[in-house]
């Protein structure tokens, strides 16, 4: 394997990638100028570094290379045209080749890839759009492997991600640098997306779990690198460590049939306990900074999961107090049903029904409400409720793995409901 | 002698390593590990989590705590060896032979004062 393999220039450009468009996006002031220059760098670099062996500082070459080769191009056309009318414009290319031998400032550095990934969470882009043009502009997937992970066509996605650009291009797009606040607002916005990202890959039914699974793998790329940049960010170390807890489940949460295995019956050998080593260890550090946020409590309810040896183990006490702290910070009738669940644990399925009873309205079209309710009142012999709980979950069901996992549970209440009917109180 | 080489490397690129890179780089240096330890000279390995695990402990007073690690730099402290070599020339033979294994970063080869362990320092 030697350095020059093109697997490696592939793993060296993707690294390079963020930071290299980020500071080409703050030259050109334009997303698709930077992603050219970018590109045409790439293939310079293509060219040059198995020969001349891959730089020290990849990102840095790319950026030089990328400007230069885009400032030609400005030239070249702008002899082509009549009447160089636009002088100011060609000061500002000079200014912009005076400044080649910039080093890399680490303060500029941050704040460009912050705002690379900044300008993907526009709030009027949809969900799904922000996605799919972080994946392209940010981690440089190519738009077959996006629409691959999307189970749409090439062209769709190729659609999809125009239009999240177009929409971008006519929005301001912040170059000043930021002060604390618009900083702290961009990291917010910017976690949240990475986020979205990896949920992506998290709520993948068994059978596109393996195609959506570096859905997941990037989002933690990604969270890693924003944490690089902003190292004493309580919050950024609570999203990093909660993705890594998550996702150390990934090979215990479906069977070979591909159906969801629920966290109490996950073969825990399974889990990755080096990603759990090092989200524990993130948490760890978050917590010394006493500045509690929903990340952190949401890792922390994680990583009691990933403390418990056996499902039995699990100190559900504390869980259902984080989840009362996450209620309070981010009241959310799913907070409240997943903190319904700790509560089944500790006070029992009586209490936990009564708890979950008003959010009916709010959660009506809501599949786990349903799901866990149904639990609730077969643990307490309701079988007959239970039943129709169930029938409305499969209604409600997003993937196939959902359905097949309460059709498991109706299964196993005609097997209950036998001529004996139910069983008392448990 | 005993020598500390010790691993930098930029973690972004190690982190955009595939999972098969990544397991192709840890064959290769393996293989190179069993030689060492076959010949009785290989003292502890670790290969350290990312930075953005570690925290550094600055000895002010009081003592400062800091997120990140100590070294603000493009290539990071990542692991490290102790190995057994008579000399500088051996060990470099050592750090080559393991940075066959992946392209890019740098060792430093760093002979080991005194070595405890498991036990004080005296």
């Amino acid at each position: 394997m030697s350095e020059t393999d093109a697997a490696w220039i592939d793993a060296a450009l993707t690294s390079a990638r963020p930071q290299a468009v980020g500071a080409l996006l703050r030259y050109f002031r334009d997303l698709d100028t930077a992603e050219e220059a970018f590109q045409n760098a790439c293939l310079r670099a293509l060219k040059s570094w198995p020969q001349n062996g891959p730089p020290r500082d990849a990102a840095a070459w790319l950026i030089m290379v990328g400007r230069n080769v885009a400032i030609d191009e400005v030239r070249r056309t702008r002899k082509q045209a009549p009447l160089p009318d636009d002088d100011h414009a060609i000061s500002d290319l000079e200014d912009a080749e005076d400044a080649t031998a910039e080093r890399l400032d680490g303060s500029h550095y941050r704040d460009d890839i912050l705002r690379l990934m900044f300008i993907c969470c526009h709030p009027e882009l949809p969900p799904t759009q922000q996605i799919a043009l972080a994946l392209r502009i940010v981690s440089g997937l190519s738009v077959k492997h996006i629409a691959l992970a999307y189970l749409v066509s090439e062209a769709a996605m190729e659609q999809r991600i125009t239009r999240a650009k177009a929409r971008v291009a006519d929005a301001d797009l912040p170059f000043e640098t930021p002060g604390a606040v618009d900083r702290s607002e961009r990291l917010a916005a910017v976690a949240a997306m990475i986020y979205l990202i990896f949920n992506e890959g998290y709520s993948a039914s068994g059978d596109t779990a393996e195609i959506r699974k570096p859905l997941s793998e990037e989002a933690i790329r990604l969270a890693r690198l924003l944490l690089r940049l902003f190292p004493s960010e309580p919050e950024i170390m609570g999203l990093t460590a909660l993705l890594l807890l998550q996702h150390a489940r990934a090979d215990a949460r479906f069977d070979s049939d591909g159906c969801l295995i629920l966290l109490e019956d996950q073969d825990r050998s399974l889990w990755n306990q080096k990603l759990i080593a090092e989200g524990l260890a993130l948490i760890d550090k978050a917590m010394r900074h006493r500045s509690s946020g929903p990340y952190q409590v949401q890792a922390a309810v994680a990583a009691l999961h990933a403390r418990a040896a056996r499902s039995e183990d699990t100190d559900w006490k504390q869980i259902d107090l984080l989840y009362g702290a996450l209620e309070i910070m981010q009241p959310s009738p799913v907070v409240t049903l997943n903190r319904a669940v700790a509560v089944s644990k500790v006070r029992g399925a009586e209490a936990a029904l009564a708890m979950i009873e008003p959010l009916a309205s709010r959660l009506a079209n809501y599949f786990h409400f349903f799901g866990v309710r149904g639990a609730f009142l077969m643990q307490l012999g309701r079988n007959e409720e239970a039943r129709v709980a169930f029938d409305r979950a499969i209604a409600l069901a997003n993937t196939s793995a959902e359905a097949a996992h309460i059709r498991m549970h109706l299964d196993r209440l005609m097997r209950d409901s036998g001529p004996k009917g139910k069983k008392a109180g448990k | 002698m005993l020598y500390a080489i010790l691993c930098y490397h930029d973690e972004d690129f190690v982190g955009s390593w595939s999972k098969e890179q990544d397991a192709a780089v840890m064959k290769k240096l393996s293989s190179v590990q069993e030689k060492l330890a076959k010949q009785g000279r290989l003292g502890p390995v670790a290969r350290l989590l990312p930075t953005t695990a570690a925290t550094t402990l600055r000895k002010d007073d009081p003592p400062l705590v800091l997120d990140g690690p100590y070294a603000e730099t493009k290539e990071q402290l990542l692991g490290f060896y102790l190995v057994d070599c008579k000399n500088l020339d051996e060990a470099l033979d050592v750090a080559k032979e393991l940075g066959a294994a992946n392209p890019g970063g740098a060792y430093e080869i760093r002979p080991v004062g005194t070595f405890a362990p498991g036990g004080a320092v005296t």
